[in-house]
């Protein structure tokens, strides 16, 4: 290292010639670029940028030259250093995500392993689609009204005015209740098997619910008017046990009554559950129908969401959901007979009302493709697991 | 009730090319539901003539009889047709299906060679013809219809048959005639009353007769025939017109009855007046009086029965079945046709007693026209006259009793404020008319219904007559006005809850048939006077071996997991939320039935309740197998009875309720490995381990898990009040304590719990030990104490104090030492 001297001839500084500066430089960022990992940057670093370094050095020279020839050398080789500086940073960068990266490629797993260590569960869709149901019906103000699955005759026919005798009662095959057996195995009201009863009723009074309209008659006479509910729940009928018939179903049902009710009520009530459970631009249909607690009464079809009545044209591809019939028979529904109001003790002069019932069964066998009524009922759980927790 | 179109078309002037397709949608629309629309013959293709056997040529040697038949078929030369039946001789005429024929269900006729001859067609029976059921031998024409004729035509072997499935309240359209009046109405054009014929004035009466029970019968009216000849055969197109509505052909007697019972809806009856003795009289059965009928059953008879009497006793149910004794057979030639209207609910109640429902009888149930006995009886008479070779006997046997005639009176507006629509009066009025009702008034409407609809009796009724045919299609619809409800309550909230976090936890919900049986509720090893043997029994159940209604959810959830093992899904946790019945000792045993004219009084609906049984709403767990499976992981974790009591605290979590778990000894629950859980004092359910016997008894997987408790026994959550959260760090303190093996672990905790204090922020069971160091019949308990002061920072000193005391309380009242080292 020398000191400042004025006297220097600055050619006589061989370091600060042009040529060695440009060499040294290159010499720096050949090492920086060669190096293959953090280690020997490190070294690059010293080698070429420490103060030990040809260009420190060389840096330490230009004090030695004559002030006319500092300018030139000093920009020279500052040039020189902060190339070399940003080489080095940038190679640093590199290598450390060069690092980085191989440090996490070592620490891969194979994501693909399973880890289906907690038990999958689901609700039945049966329960879900009751509950999808009565929402719509609740998002419009409706409340959800309960009640036994073990009713009275009274409730679940003579207040619905489906009198004893009547032909109207054999249209529902009911499970008639015949008394109860005590804790010793005894019948205590002395009926047991099919002994005391006739067919249209039971000595005990009750029944397994036949529909959910009992309820209708529960909410009306415990509720003050206007009364807008819906109930939902298990019903039972003394049927065949096939493909499409369980002995042990659901039903939901929807009840309006205030003053000034009509049919246009009714019809826009569906139209919005309609709406509500499959979407816009579906038609609905009345046919006249029978129905002791309505009068006048009607069946209610909707238009196929699937195929929406293009499979009714010749030609036209097959629908599965309709049968290719292009309407989906949807439920049953009418103006609450005067007569039930009468038996509840609401004057019919004053008040009507709609009611509109469905099957929850029937619904998801054709809103879901259900195709045998016995996967509802057997508690398989490859049939529940894929409906999860909403339908 | 099946229509064949071409009987329709004789009473209402249909537009030639309507088909029954266009007829049933019409039909629908008025509020007829036509199931099926059937096409009867459109694949039968002639030539089918008429032709005359002229001689049988009887062939032997093979495995049966066969006929080799030359028939006229009205050509210069006979064809010559095998024949294997056997029912016809020479001269008879039968149906002919010459060569290029085809029979219904595509069934090819050619000139082919069998049994050794040539045979250029086939003589066909009705069955093969499709216009009856009898395949016995082929069908011999009655009558001389003319050789050579088309038998399709003469036959009416093409139709289209409506099968409508009659609602109760429609009596009037289980006929011919009903049917065609909605046919014309719908069409709009002009409709001829088969019931409109006009019996002569008579005089004299026939057969003695008397109502006795004007309750039972208001009208019986009586018509004699004479020198009938028994072997006169009833018409093809008859016999056709019964087969296409489903009824079999007998005699020509009794199809007469039933060919105007189906084109009229009047059953009649048919007596031997040879086998009458004295006035026939309606009333009802006397106690210990006993009937043979029709079909060979000697039925002891009600009290409440109606009955046809002479003076020999009972001789006929009435609108249900003729008794044996006075039948009609093969040789009557004196008939008593009896054309009555009865009670529908008489009949209704005799006909479940005996079930002895028929045609008759469901007619009858649902209301037949009043007006119809003396026009029924004339025209069977008729009939029998024109085509049984009788001679008729003038006069008529006509008994009534007064029935009053329904009248309703409605606002001309009512139908309109059902609807929502406006007709106006004179559309009201018009259809009103159409459908036969007598209409006077201007804005107040006095209504008459016809005699036909006996179902038109409240101002609902007549609104719906304008409506359907008016169209329910013009019903427009009114946007459903925003209601001010509550949403769903706290507990349907609740319910929906537990569901799903019972899902979320692994568990599949089942919805199980809440029948049950003796067998059940011994199979789940309940004592004999355990309260869930207290049961309700269904009088008529699904099946004999379940004939109860569950008192608990299990046995249902139980079987569904034993299915799912069998199917080779055998880790399986399922859950169920239903009713259970719990009959109450105190119940009466009848429910009354109450009036339904006028509300009922709160006592009244008390009263009905009271013979109802508890239903509280119960949820029911059910796990086995691997709860965890082993996995790459590691080992797997089988389910347990923890997972069963785990998943109560998850349904009373939902509630808002700390459950507390005691053990217990409760079937069907193994009872070393069983909890009752406590809300407060309140028992909810048990949780734990199934008893080996009721694993053994279902077949379940071992060591198969199970929880049930009522969910209505948990109150709806109180809102929860906000804790306050201290900043202040918290003090850990570990504790080890030595206790009775026996001892519940949760009596430990509670008692470290209450002497902590108030600083006791959380206590956690974290290690339970038995060892040599601990000693025989002991067991270490190793709980984690958090403490923390709300207002500053806990001094090692003041948690030290709370831990001690929290071990004193433990040793107090558990005899818990703490574990040294
Ligand atoms: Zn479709």
């Amino acid at each position: 290292m020398s000191a400042s001297n004025q006297s220097y001839d600055p050619v006589e500084v061989s370091i600060l010639k042009p040529d060695e500066v440009d060499r040294m430089r290159a010499q720096a960022l050949q090492a920086i670029a060669a190096a293959a990992n953090l280690e020997e940057l490190k070294r690059a670093r010293l080698d070429h940028m420490a103060d030990r370094s040809p260009l420190a050095l060389a840096n330490r020279e230009i004090g030695a030259l004559p002030p006319a020839a500092r300018a030139d050398a000093g920009k020279r080789v500052g040039a020189a250093r902060k190339a070399v500086a940003q080489a080095l940073q940038d190679r640093q960068a590199e290598l450390e995500e060069e690092r980085d990266r191989n440090a996490l490629a070592q620490e891969a797993v194979d994501v693909t392993l399973p880890w289906d260590r907690a038990p999958r569960g689901a609700r039945h869709p049966v329960t879900t689609m009751q509950e999808r149901m009565t929402d719509v019906f609740v998002s419009m103000g409706f409340e959800v009204a309960e009640g036994p699955e073990v009713d009275a005759e009274w409730f679940n026919f003579d207040a619905l005015n489906i009198p004893l005798d009547h032909p109207a009662r054999s249209m529902q095959d009911t499970f008639w209740i015949a008394g109860q057996d005590g804790p010793d195995g005894s019948n205590q009201s002395g009926q047991s098997g099919q002994s005391g009863q006739s067919g249209q009723s039971g000595q005990s009074g009750m029944v397994l619910r036949t529909h959910t309209s009992p309820v209708q008659i529960r909410a009306l006479l415990s509720r003050p008017l206007p009364v807008y509910v819906v109930s939902a729940g298990r019903t039972f009928r003394s049927d065949e046990f096939d493909a499409t018939h369980s002995p042990v179903f659901h039903q939901m049902e929807g009840l309006a009554v205030d003053e000034g009710i009509t049919m246009a009520d009714l019809r826009g009530a569906i139209e919005a559950f309609v709406r509500g459970m499959f979407g816009e631009g579906l038609r609905t249909r009345f046919r006249p129908s029978y129905f002791p607690f309505t009068e006048p009464s009607a069946e209610v079809d909707m238009e196929c969401f699937a195929c929406r009545g293009a499979s009714t044209d010749t030609g036209g591809r097959s629908c599965r959901t309709c049968d290719s019939a292009g309407w989906i028979e949807l439920g049953g529904c009418g103006m609450v007979n005067p007569r039930v109001l009468v038996a509840c003790g609401i004057d019919p002069d004053r008040y009507s009302g709609w009611a509109f019932g469905l099957g929850v069964e029937r619904t998801l066998m054709f809103r879901h493709g259900v195709a045998d009524m016995h996967d509802m009922v057997e508690g398989d759980v490859r049939f529940t697991l894929p409906f999860g927790m909403e339908i | 009730m099946r229509v064949p179109l071409s009987w329709l078309r004789e009473h209402v002037e249909l537009p030639a090319d309507v088909t029954g397709r266009d007829l049933a949608a019409r039909l629908i629309a008025a509020g007829l539901e036509v199931e099926t629309v059937e096409s009867a013959g459109h694949d039968l293709t002639g030539p089918l003539v008429v032709g005359r056997v002229l001689e049988i040529e009887e062939l032997t040697g093979f495995k049966k009889p066969i006929r080799y038949c030359r028939v006229d078929v009205g050509n210069a030369e006979p064809q010559q047709i095998i024949c294997g039946a056997r029912n016809f001789a020479e001269g008879d005429r039968v149906v002919v299906a010459l060569p290029g024929s085809e029979l219904p269900g595509g069934f090819k006729i050619g000139a082919r060679k069998t049994y050794g001859r040539m045979s250029e067609g086939m003589i066909c029976s009705v069955a093969e013809l499709g216009i009856g059921d009898d395949h016995s031998g082929i069908l011999v024409l009655p009558g001389e219809p003319e050789i050579g004729a088309d038998a399709i035509e003469l036959l009416g072997a093409r139709d289209d048959v409506l099968d409508i499935a009659v609602t109760p309240d429609r009596g009037y359209a289980l006929s011919i005639r009903g049917v065609a009046r909605e046919a014309a109405i719908a069409y709009g054009v002009p409709f001829h009353d088969p019931a409109e014929v006009k019996p002569p004035e008579e005089t004299e009466t026939s057969h003695p007769a008397s109502i006795a029970d004007p309750t039972a019968c208001d009208r019986f009216v009586l018509r004699e025939i004479r020198g009938f000849d028994p072997s006169a055969q009833t018409p093809m197109w008859m016999r056709v017109r019964l087969h296409r509505a489903g009824m079999r052909p007998v005699s020509l007697a009794v199809d007469v009855t039933n060919y105007l019972m189906l084109e009229l809806g009047q059953p009649l009856h048919a007596f031997d007046r040879a086998k009458l003795t004295g006035e026939i009289v309606v009333r009802r059965a006397r106690a210990g009086e006993k009937l043979e009928t029709l079909d060979h059953v000697t039925r002891t008879l009600d009290p409440e029965d109606i009955l046809i009497t002479d003076a020999s006793g009972p001789i006929s149910m009435a609108g249900a079945m003729g008794g044996l004794a006075t039948e009609i057979d093969e040789e009557s030639t004196d008939i008593v046709i009896e054309a009555a209207h009865f009670d529908p609910v008489g009949i209704a109640r005799t006909v479940r007693r005996h079930r002895l429902h028929s045609e008759a009888s469901y007619r009858f149930e649902r209301g037949v026209d009043r007006e119809l006995p003396l026009r029924a009886a004339y025209r069977a008479a008729q009939l029998l006259v024109e085509l049984g070779g009788a001679e008729f006997v003038p006069g008529v046997t006509h008994a009534e009793a007064p029935a009053e005639q329904t009248v309703i009176t409605i606002p001309a507006d009512h139908p309109d404020r059902v609807a929502g629509v406006r007709y106006g009066r004179d559309t009201v009025v018009r259809r009103l008319t159409d459908i036969g009702c007598t209409v006077a008034g201007d804005d107040e409407l006095t209504v008459t219904p016809p005699s036909w609809r006996p179902d038109l009796v409240d101002p609902n009724d007549l609104a719906e007559e304008v409506i359907r045919l008016e169209g329910y299609e013009n019903i427009p619809a009114r946007p459903p006005r925003p209601v001010a409800g509550q949403g769903l309550t706290a507990d349907q909230r609740r319910r929906r809850r537990v569901g799903r976090a019972l899902a979320a936890a692994g568990y599949v919900e089942a919805l199980t048939f809440p029948f049950t049986s003796g067998k059940d509720l011994d199979d789940l090893q309940l004592p004999a006077d355990d309260g869930r043997r207290r049961t309700l029994r269904v009088a008529n159940p699904m099946s004999e071996d379940e004939p109860l209604l569950r008192t608990t959810l299990l046995p249902g959830l139980l079987k569904a997991l034993a299915r799912n093992a069998g199917r080779g899904c055998g880790d399986v946790g399922l859950f169920e939320m239903g009713l259970v019945f719990r009959p109450r000792p105190d119940a009466p045993a009848q429910a009354p039935r109450l009036a339904v004219d006028r509300g009922p009084a709160p006592e009244e609906i008390a009263s009905v309740n009271a013979a109802l049984p508890d239903q509280p709403l119960r949820v029911a767990v059910v796990l086995a197998g691997e709860r965890e499976p082993a996995g790459w992981w590691g080992q797997g974790r089988p389910a347990s009875w923890a997972d069963a009591i785990e998943a109560a605290r998850t349904v009373a979590r939902e509630t808002g309720a700390e459950l507390t778990v005691a053990a217990d000894r409760h079937a069907p629950w193994h009872p070393g490995r069983c909890a009752a859980l406590y809300v407060g004092d309140t028992l909810v359910g048990h949780a734990g381990e199934l008893h080996p016997r009721v694993i053994a008894a279902y077949g379940l997987p071992p060591r198969t898990s199970a929880m049930e408790l009522e969910l209505s026994r948990l109150a709806p959550p109180a809102p929860v009040r906000a804790p306050h959260v201290s900043t202040y760090p918290p003090a850990t303190q570990d504790v080890a304590v030595v206790v009775d093996a026996a001892r519940p672990a949760a009596e430990v905790e509670a008692a470290l719990r209450e002497g902590a204090g108030e600083l006791l922020e959380s206590i956690r069971l974290f290690d339970v030990y038995t060892g040599e160091q601990i000693g025989e019949g002991r067991k270490s308990l190793a709980f984690t104490l958090r403490f923390r002061a709300p207002d500053r920072t806990l001094t090692a000193e003041e948690a030290g104090a709370a831990r001690d005391a929290a071990v004193a309380a433990a040793a107090e009242r558990t005899g818990a030492v703490l574990r040294s080292g």
